[in-house]
């Protein structure tokens, strides 16, 4: 079992780097939104440091976002996804290292990216680790309910607008728990914050529902 | 030598679409069988495989497994097939080696190296599956076959795109399987040589008048 579902991590995870739907769109998608704002407002500190982790965290959201069309489309099409249901693990446990691929391919890269953007937003360098572990765990919460609505909208042709309507009432929560988070770790407050606990409590949710979800959805795509 | 299945078919009715494509389908497969599906385009043989695959639904009748020590369950069954479906299963940018790593974990088999050389890609194993030509990538595809022994082999067109020798080669690959007591269903438009056990026949046209 642990085998097939290392294979299956695996693969994501070059395919990420190598291909297509990689991890460097959303990255320069993330990037661009967080660096453009800030030049349309003028600088001003105090506003920035205001508007700085809410505008992290919306841009964050909506790179996940844009990478989840294609996770189990690909597959579909493809029919690799017929490949991996007659694996030797549990189909759900092959879900979740596709999960845990996107997570890390897409994820790390934004969540790596978010605390030099944050320095930019007057952010002081101590919070700087505090905001990538937010930023990290959020994530979590971002791929697992996105993999749900991917799974779901594997059979769509631009399945992009589907995605986003099933997904952005549950982006919510972790997006207002995040980006409070983010405001109290740039006020010096520390990691273990409330919006922090919360935070942690969508991203575990979601990463224990999500793949159960996602699979039992892709098995009703792959009939 | 394999271990010794019976795929037995009873009553099969499948539907896609909301119509009813397939009707009244049995067949009992034991070590060593055959079973060739004929039938013109959209008679149904790419969903009859799919549910003895497991994957989709019959609206009517049962797919079992036994072994000399009873039943099979649902889950099990799965362990026991492959599907090499229309469709290669192929991601463009993944080297022949890297896709025959993937399948050696994700069907926990081994030995990719004697298996690349068995289907002829051992000067290609570098090569992006993209660059493949349909033949090759076929020959790819078939590859999951040998990388893990499992009894029950589901082919769709498996020679659809294959040249003469990769035909020959096909044929060699069953034949090898059939004789180490496996059971091998193809669907097929051009029959792939070897001789059938069973001969099931799906016929859109004569269902149209049932229903």
């Amino acid at each position: 079992m642990n085998a097939a579902v290392a294979a299956v991590f695996k693969r994501d995870l070059t395919l990420a780097w190598l291909g297509g739907a990689g991890a460097a769109a959303p990255l320069g998608f993330f990037v661009g939104a967080t660096v453009l704002v800030p030049l349309a407002i003028g600088a001003d500190g105090k506003m920035l440091a205001l508007i700085g982790p809410p505008l992290l965290w919306v841009s964050a959201a909506l790179a996940a976002l844009m990478t989840l069309e294609r996770v189990f489309q690909a597959d579909l099409e493809d029919g690799a996804l017929d490949q991996m249901l007659l694996a030797r693990a549990p189909f759900e446990a092959l879900v979740l290292a596709k999960g845990a691929a996107a997570w890390v391919a897409v994820g790390g890269t934004i969540a790596l990216a978010a605390a030099p953007l944050a320095l930019t937003m007057q952010a002081p360098l101590p919070s700087l680790p505090i905001i990538f572990i937010d930023m990290a765990i959020g994530m979590i919460a971002f791929f697992g309910t996105g993999l749900l609505a991917a799974a779901l909208a594997a059979g769509v042709r631009r399945a992009g607008v589907l995605i986003a309507l099933l997904v952005l009432p549950f982006y919510a929560p972790p997006i207002i728990f995040g980006a409070a988070a983010t405001a109290a770790a740039a006020r010096g407050e520390g990691l273990f914050t409330p919006p922090f606990l919360l935070l942690a409590g969508c991203a575990l949710a979601a990463l224990a529902l999500g793949p159960i979800g996602a699979a039992a959805a892709a098995r009703l795509q792959a009939e | 030598m394999l271990p010794s299945l019976r795929l037995s078919v009873e009553d099969l009715a499948v539907a896609r679409g909301g119509r009813r494509i397939v009707e009244r389908i049995g067949f009992n497969a034991g070590p060593g069988d055959y079973v060739e599906i004929t039938g013109p385009n959209g008679a149904g043989k790419t969903s009859l495989l799919r549910v003895l695959a497991g994957f989709l639904r019959p609206l009517e009748g049962r797919v079992t497994m036994s072994s000399n020590f009873g039943p099979i369950d649902r889950d099990e069954q799965a362990l026991c097939m492959h599907l090499i479906g229309h469709r290669d299963g192929l991601k463009g940018p993944l080297s022949v080696a890297e896709h025959m790593a993937f399948w050696a974990g994700l069907y926990e088999g081994g030995d990719e190296a004697a298996v690349l050389e068995r289907v002829g890609l051992k000067p290609l194993a570098e090569r992006p599956a993209r660059t493949l030509s349909a033949g090759q990538a076929r020959r790819l595809a078939l590859s999951r076959l040998l990388l893990a022994q499992r009894p029950v082999w589901l082919l769709d067109e498996p020679a659809a795109t294959l040249d003469i020798a990769g035909r020959a080669w096909l044929l060699g690959l069953v034949s090898d399987h059939l004789a180490s007591g496996g059971i091998v269903v193809a669907a097929v438009h051009d029959p792939i040589g070897a001789l059938p056990n069973h001969r099931v026949a799906l016929n859109p046209a004569t269902l149209a008048e049932a229903s």
